[in-house]
């Protein structure tokens, strides 16, 4: 090749193509650029021996140092239940009086409770368990379905009105007895001022007179003849503070009509004997961790059946 | 910021030029961005500040190296070092005083004490932190201390620079950085020791069991003190450390620093033995304190921001002063408006007692009372409470509320700390902890150095909430100690259900 012209100013060679006058200039690469670029060459091929790179038709190149990611996920969480393992297998083996007295096995049990709750139950009972309108709050002294360590356990583990053939509550809900014309619009509005009277408020006298027999004809028979609940599993107390749907006379009424029942899903099959465990710690501590919660044993006839909501 | 007062005839002979005055020169000639250092070799002097400063120099080394070692016995499983800052236990220990990390504002104030205390120091009397304390002075004089051992002194080593390589040159120079280098990493390797048991750390790091840690700051200290005692020495005050420039706002014309007395110097040029002092100054321009100044001046151009006021040319003069059978302290401490008064023909006149000196001695005094208060004060037991937010409170099935708080009780004793938790600002109110009875309060007992996490429940009947919000304080009290903290009660009290 013959010496290529150069630009006069620059000191740099031309490429050779004139357009009106203006040559363009063949300026080199920088040398610092080059050499990345070479090293860059240099370092795809050690990449290609050293790591995973290209694919074939049944499979890829597996590189020399047998680097995986999906093993090292594998790999991790294997670590990660190494790490939980022990507290795992106390939990499993310890009764859940024995996690409540031990302090170390108690917390271990109520950061998992937490994690747990706060992945599967605050979607309901809200991220610190105070319950919201229809959804039992956690942290008060007032069980539908028992306060005990093992009450709360049972009910995680069937659920309620779940399908679950052992659920709480099974077939027994309230009726509809407006939507179902059960009872008339007039005997309703009795019944709400009954229902007023029995939590101590302002109601109709002569309306609370003409519904004492209605209640005891259709609502004794769970929530006892005192309106204190329990007589049947899940019937609330009508005498207490503690109001599942709202205590307002509106609210009262509408249950009666529409006889809403609560429902909560079976976590058998989604958690482990232990986290079931952890869960039930959790709740019950933050409850207030009483073995037998004052307002659960007001009128508790037999296991399970508990004033409330 | 140079100040020239050579008063010679212009043209007259100059002897050996400072470095500085050589770098100058040369920096000006190239186009480089960077200035190129010019080596200085620093002859050795003897006299009263060389003594003092050998003797500091001594002094701080021997506590950086030794203190680590000090024992002290601590009750359990406590560490029994005397100084350790214990970041795996979240501790600081120095001798009887333990500091927790939510304390770290008593290390603050040590460290506004300090800044202040420097700031005074240096109104009344110059540079004093930079010329003795300063561990990039103390080091790096004995790193040349170690230099002159194995290369001799100034002319010595310049002779042996400018030489070819010989077997002479290269046993000197590996042995001059072999021990430069295990100085090194002595330092880096005592620095560690503060940071855990110092017999437990020494064994681990031999063996090869001591944390990542260790190793990275040990490696780290002992190149950072290799490069800037052995190699950068006079470059790291000048170009990397601010002090120089920020005192210049500590500075005035009354402040104490080394000074070449002009007004007694000038005009100065070579004496021969015999010749009469008349008509000239007492600076005979041997240029003693140019060859002594490890910073590479000439003092006799004034105060400079790269003087760190080490004296050493004090000694330098006054060793040649005695020589010729002059006044020692030509050069010396003193100050510009002193020496701008002699040159005036009146009397100097000195005052310590300044606007800015009176500010930061009162400054200083306030602050270390402050703290001195702060600290004498502290209680070893301290209350957190954390309401629960979520619920804010829980209506039981009586009607009564119920609010959550997660006490955070800390005992700073050595000794376990049964205490009693009070609560008071709703009437009526009782106290639980999970599982427990209620009562009129809650009593735990606390860990010796822990905190205590306690979970609470505060029951109030109804009509005792006359507020949503109920102000409200726990008071948590020891056998000796006592402490409170505020929080409120929350009932919704306005908005019943």
């Amino acid at each position: 090749m013959s010496e290529r012209e150069r630009d006069q100013h620059t000191g740099t060679e031309t490429t050779g193509h004139e357009w009106d006058g203006i040559k363009e200039l063949d300026t080199p690469l920088p040398r610092w650029w080059l050499w990345v670029f070479y090293g860059s060459i240099a370092f795809a091929i050690v990449y290609w021996v050293l790591m995973p790179a290209w694919p074939g038709i049944t499979g890829y190149t597996h590189g020399m140092l047998g680097k995986s990611d999906r093993a090292a996920v594998t790999g991790e969480l294997a670590k990660l239940e190494s790490i939980r393992g022990a507290g795992l297998v106390k939990l499993k083996s310890a009764s859940l009086e024995q996690i409540e007295s031990d302090p170390q096995l108690q917390t271990y049990a109520m950061q998992v409770g937490a994690s747990v709750f706060g992945d599967n139950c605050a979607t309901c009972h809200g991220a610190g368990g105070g319950g919201g309108k229809g959804y039992p709050n956690l942290r008060d002294d007032v069980w539908l379905w028992g306060g005990t360590l093992e009450d709360i356990q049972h009910t995680i583990t069937v659920g309620v009105r779940s399908g679950h053939p052992g659920a709480r509550g099974g077939d027994t809900i309230m009726p509809a007895f407006g939507r179902d014309q059960l009872l008339t619009d007039a005997q309703i509005n009795d019944l709400t001022e009954y229902v007023m009277a029995l939590s101590h408020r302002k109601a109709d006298r002569a309306a609370v007179a003409r519904a004492a027999q209605t209640f005891a004809d259709q609502c004794s028979a769970c929530h006892g003849p005192d309106g204190t609940g329990g007589a049947k599993p899940g019937a609330p107390n009508l005498t207490d503070a503690e109001w599942l749907y709202g205590s307002d006379r509106q609210t009262i009424h509408d249950q009666i009509w529409n006889g809403r029942n609560g429902v909560m899903p079976t976590w058998e099959a989604r958690f482990s004997p232990e986290t079931i465990k952890a869960l039930a710690v959790y709740v019950h501590a933050n409850a207030g961790g009483d073995a037998e919660p004052a307002a659960a044993a007001v009128s508790r006839p037999s296991a399970g059946a508990v004033s409330g909501k | 910021m140079t100040v020239v007062i050579d008063k010679r005839p212009k043209g007259a002979a100059a002897g050996p030029e400072s470095a500085a005055e050589h770098a100058r020169q040369k920096g000006d000639a190239g186009k480089s961005l960077y200035k190129p250092r010019t080596p200085i070799y620093p002859k050795l002097v003897h006299g009263k500040w060389r003594t003092i400063k050998w003797a500091i120099l001594i002094a701080t080394l021997t506590v950086y190296y030794v203190t680590p070692w000090i024992r002290w016995d601590r009750p359990g499983s406590l560490p029994d070092q005397a100084v350790l800052v214990d970041f795996e236990g979240r501790r600081f220990y120095f001798f009887w005083i333990q500091l927790w990390p939510q304390e770290v504002y008593f290390i603050t104030g040590l460290l506004v004490m300090a800044a202040l205390a420097l700031f005074l120091v240096t109104s009344l009397f110059g540079r004093l932190w930079c010329g003795y304390t300063c561990p990039q002075t103390v080091w790096t004089d004995l790193y040349i201390h170690v230099e002159r051992l194995f290369e001799g002194d100034r002319n010595a080593r310049m002779r042996l620079d400018a030489a070819p390589w010989s077997f002479d040159k290269l046993w000197r120079k590996t042995g001059k950085h072999l021990v430069w280098l295990a100085v090194a990493f002595g330092t880096g390797g005592a620095w560690i020791f503060y940071f855990r048991d110092a017999p437990t750390l020494f064994v681990e790091f031999w063996t090869g069991k001591a944390p990542m840690t260790s190793y990275i700051s040990c490696f780290v200290l002992t190149a950072t003190t290799y490069i800037f005692a052995g190699h950068m020495r006079e470059q790291v005050c000048t170009y990397m450390c601010p002090w120089p420039r920020i005192q210049g706002a500590m500075l005035d014309e009354h402040a104490l620093q080394v000074t070449y007395r002009y007004n007694r110097g000038e005009p100065r040029g070579p004496h021969k033995k015999g010749q009469s002092w008349e008509g000239r100054g007492d600076c005979i321009d041997c240029n003693a304190c140019v060859t002594a100044c490890p910073m590479g001046i000439d003092i006799r151009d004034g105060g400079q921001l790269e003087c760190i006021n080490c004296a050493l040319c004090i000694d330098a003069c006054d060793e040649i002063m005695a020589r010729v059978e002059r006044p020692k302290g030509l050069i010396a401490y003193d100050t510009d408006a002193a020496v701008a008064a002699r040159e005036a023909g009146q009397p100097p006149r000195y005052h310590f007692l300044r606007a800015r000196t009176a500010y930061y001695a009162v400054a200083l005094t306030v602050v270390s009372a402050l703290m001195l208060w702060g600290f004498l004060n502290r209680s070893e037991l301290t209350l957190h409470a954390l309401r629960d937010r979520n619920p804010t409170f829980v209506r039981l099935h009586d009607g009564a509320i119920r609010n959550a708080y997660t006490l955070k009780i800390a005992n700073r004793s050595f000794e376990p700390m049964p205490v009693e938790v009070t609560f008071s600002g709703v009437p009526g109110a009782t106290l639980r902890m999970p599982g427990e009875p209620a009562g009129a309060s809650i009593r735990v007992t606390v860990p010796a150095n822990e905190v205590e996490a306690v979970r609470v429940f505060v029951t109030a009947p109804p009509d005792a909430l006359t507020q949503s919000s109920m102000p409200a304080v726990f008071d948590v009290h020891s056998d000796h100690a006592k402490t409170q903290t505020r929080t409120v009660f929350l009932s919704g009290a306005a908005n019943p259900q």
